[in-house]
């Protein structure tokens, strides 16, 4: 069974970054895939992975990380002025974060606008399909 | 952190900057780990010195320490001289087991030590971001750009104003795909080489000098 476990970015949205990282960090040590809503800003992107190096253990292996973002690109001028309005007034909440524990999750493939998100068990068995 | 790379930044942009003297510019290899930043240092080194200056492996994380290579002199078709200090940075990764090690042949007592030298390794690598003037993100081609890591790097890059070149590596191979790799990140310079059999080399030295520009 896998257990996913929802972080309304309200929840972390005064947290310091240290304090956000670590209670990401805390849930995917408890293996479970976090699915929070938003993204981190980039250096605490960093401060997790380095975060997570220091936690490594023979039990704690490491995290799969993955984030969908609107492609900016892509968005009409009034779609993204809506979008400024929006972080300015409730944070940065566009997009979507998933976290899991490398012992549970395989990979997360982007596509770029999808997310595959492969499980240890599910690799093996679609391994055990080709071979056949 | 922010408050260093503001002033770092702003005595850039005003082209004064006593802590940065021009012939100790550091031109970063970063990237996820087996994308082939050792191959290219060996590569940039052995053109240039005639020398080489990491040891490499198919196992991943064979880099675990900053490697620097100071005085190093690259010469452009015109004549033009660029002298930097290399570095080449352990891989960075999300996740190190130790069991991947063993997999590759390796006895548990040394699978366990690499493991815990590479997520060292990953920690120095984060922090020597802010200490580079220019950084060569190096990819394999023939793996999906899309990566987190990948993101991550470049993000932080960017968030801190360090040029990049993205150097997607190993186009001898039949399953590289350039395209991909320049539609996963279309704001960049992208050079696709062979760092093993230096296909495509000097169009990559070119592009070091409009980095360090």
């Amino acid at each position: 069974m896998v257990t996913f476990q929802f972080v309304p970015y309200h929840d972390i949205e005064n947290l310091t970054p240290t304090k956000r990282v670590n209670k990401l960090l805390k849930i995917v040590k408890e293996e479970k895939i976090v699915i929070m809503e938003g993204r981190l800003k980039k250096q605490e992107e960093a401060d997790l992975i380095e975060i997570t190096m220091e936690e490594i253990s023979p039990k704690f292996k490491g995290i799969e990380l993955s984030v969908i973002y609107p492609d900016k690109e892509k968005q009409y001028p009034l779609q993204r002025l809506k979008g400024v309005f929006a972080n300015v007034l409730l944070g940065d909440r566009q997009g979507l974060t998933i976290i899991g524990p490398a012992s549970i999750v395989n990979k997360i493939e982007k596509d770029p606008d999808k997310i595959e998100l492969f499980t240890k068990e599910s690799t093996i068995r679609y391994r055990k399909r080709k071979k056949k | 952190m922010a408050v260093r790379t503001f002033f770092k930044n702003l005595l850039k942009k005003l082209s004064f900057n006593p802590f940065s003297k021009r012939n100790n510019f550091k031109l970063g290899l970063y990237g996820p780990p087996n994308g082939g930043k050792s191959t290219l240092a060996n590569r940039i080194c052995q053109d240039w010195l005639g020398e080489e200056m990491s040891t490499v492996s198919h196992i991943a994380h064979e880099t675990r320490e900053i490697k620097i290579k100071e005085q190093v002199t690259i010469k452009n078709s015109k004549g033009k001289e660029l002298t930097f200090s290399l570095v080449d940075t352990p891989g960075i990764s999300t996740k190190i087991d130790y069991e991947d090690f063993i997999k590759k042949g390796m006895k548990k007592n040394d699978a366990k030590k690499r493991a815990k030298e590479a997520t060292k390794g990953v920690i120095d690598s984060i922090k020597w971001l802010d200490d580079m003037d220019s950084v060569i993100v190096t990819l394999d081609a023939t793996k999906d750009p899309y990566s987190q890591v990948n993101i991550t790097i470049i993000g932080n890059l960017q968030a801190r104003n360090i040029p990049v070149l993205i150097a997607a590596n190993k186009i001898d191979l039949k399953k590289a795909n350039l395209d991909i790799i320049k539609a996963a990140f279309p704001q960049y310079g992208i050079v696709g080489i062979s760092a093993k059999y230096g296909k495509n080399i000097e169009e990559f030295y070119e592009q070091l000098f409009k980095l360090a520009k």
